[in-house]
């Protein structure tokens, strides 16, 4: 059956349909992108642990062990691990920054806020404490706080990194533990833990999750 | 240029089957329960779609035993990294389409 209506007002019925679809093919589009970046901000690891800047950590904090051993007094030891954590956190960050811009990572969404955020309490933590130690006189457990702590804050941003860094923090943490059994060996303890475990997960991690 | 519906690949369209193609493109492999959990996903919905993306050659299973714990390990094969990328690839363009309108 023929319709009744005028021919101009079916057009403009079929024009206002084909719209209508456009614009709802055209939203299902930006959901359907919104959700893949969405689930793969929720299941992805964060991949910009710096392995080469691990190991130049673990390098700084061999040096850092040999001079703090040499000091006389109890501030100028803190004082030398305290620049140590300075220009470790420096060259963490730079090359954290750098691997992630290579990566095409970004460092404060998805996976990469959610190492920060699993990663940074404990070592405020560590900060907080080492000033409550110092001015209560009982330094000797600084190394065993130190480890076990910064441990603490790998194994946690860890959970949301590939599998070694977990691993990597649960050796931190083994040594500060076995810090606190000899406290007297701080800076064997320190230069073990922040030098040596560095410089080998460093390494593993560098040629194994590029670079 | 014009999309049409029919060009999309219905394989992946589905929301949970395009879910696990984009949570394994950011990863190597995951487990069964770290997708039910990344997706927020029952074991019976997750299986079922997971079973159709492994029969379209899109992602490959592999199941272990840890322990006496079975674990079952997906990860995207080059044809559903493909799959993926098209997929994107038509929704960018569909957005470029009305955006030039």
């Amino acid at each position: 059956m023929r319709s009744l209506r005028p021919q101009n007002e079916t057009m403009a019925d079929d024009r206002a349909g084909r719209e209508s679809t456009l614009t709802g093919m055209h939203d299902h589009a930006m959901a359907d992108l919104r959700f893949i970046r969405g689930t793969m901000e929720r299941a992805g690891a964060f991949t910009a642990v710096p392995g080469w800047g691990g190991m130049a950590m673990g390098a700084t904090a061999l040096a850092a062990a040999a001079i703090a051993s040499r000091q006389a007094t109890s501030d100028a030891w803190l004082f030398t691990w305290l620049v140590e954590a300075a220009i470790a956190a420096c060259i963490g960050g730079v090359t954290m920054a750098r691997k992630a811009r290579r990566e095409q990572e970004q460092l404060w969404a998805g996976p990469g806020r959610k190492f920060a955020m699993a990663f940074l309490p404990a070592l405020a933590t560590g900060a907080v404490l080492t000033a409550a130690l110092w001015q209560a006189g009982a330094m000797s457990l600084l190394p065993a706080l130190w480890l076990l702590l910064y441990g603490t804050a790998v194994v946690a941003g860890g959970a949301f990194s590939v599998r070694i860094v977990p691993v990597l923090g649960a050796c931190f943490w083994g040594f500060g533990a076995a810090a606190l059994l000899a406290p007297g060996w701080k800076d064997a303890w320190l230069a073990a833990g922040f030098g040596a475990v560095h410089l080998v997960f460093g390494f593993l991690i560098a040629r194994r999750h590029g670079g | 240029m014009d999309a049409k519906p029919h060009e999309f690949d219905r394989v992946i369209h589905e929301r949970v089957r395009l879910g696990i193609v984009s949570a394994l493109a950011a990863n190597e492999s995951l487990t069964f329960n770290e997708l039910k959990k990344a997706l927020d996903s029952t074991d019976g919905n997750l299986s079922v779609h997971a079973r159709k993306l492994e029969d379209a050659g899109y992602i490959a299973c592999t199941k272990t035993f840890e322990g006496r714990v079975p674990k079952t390990t997906y990860r995207l094969t080059g044809a559903g990294r493909r799959a993926l990328q098209k997929y994107l690839d038509h929704m960018e363009a569909l957005i470029h389409a009305m955006r030039a309108r």
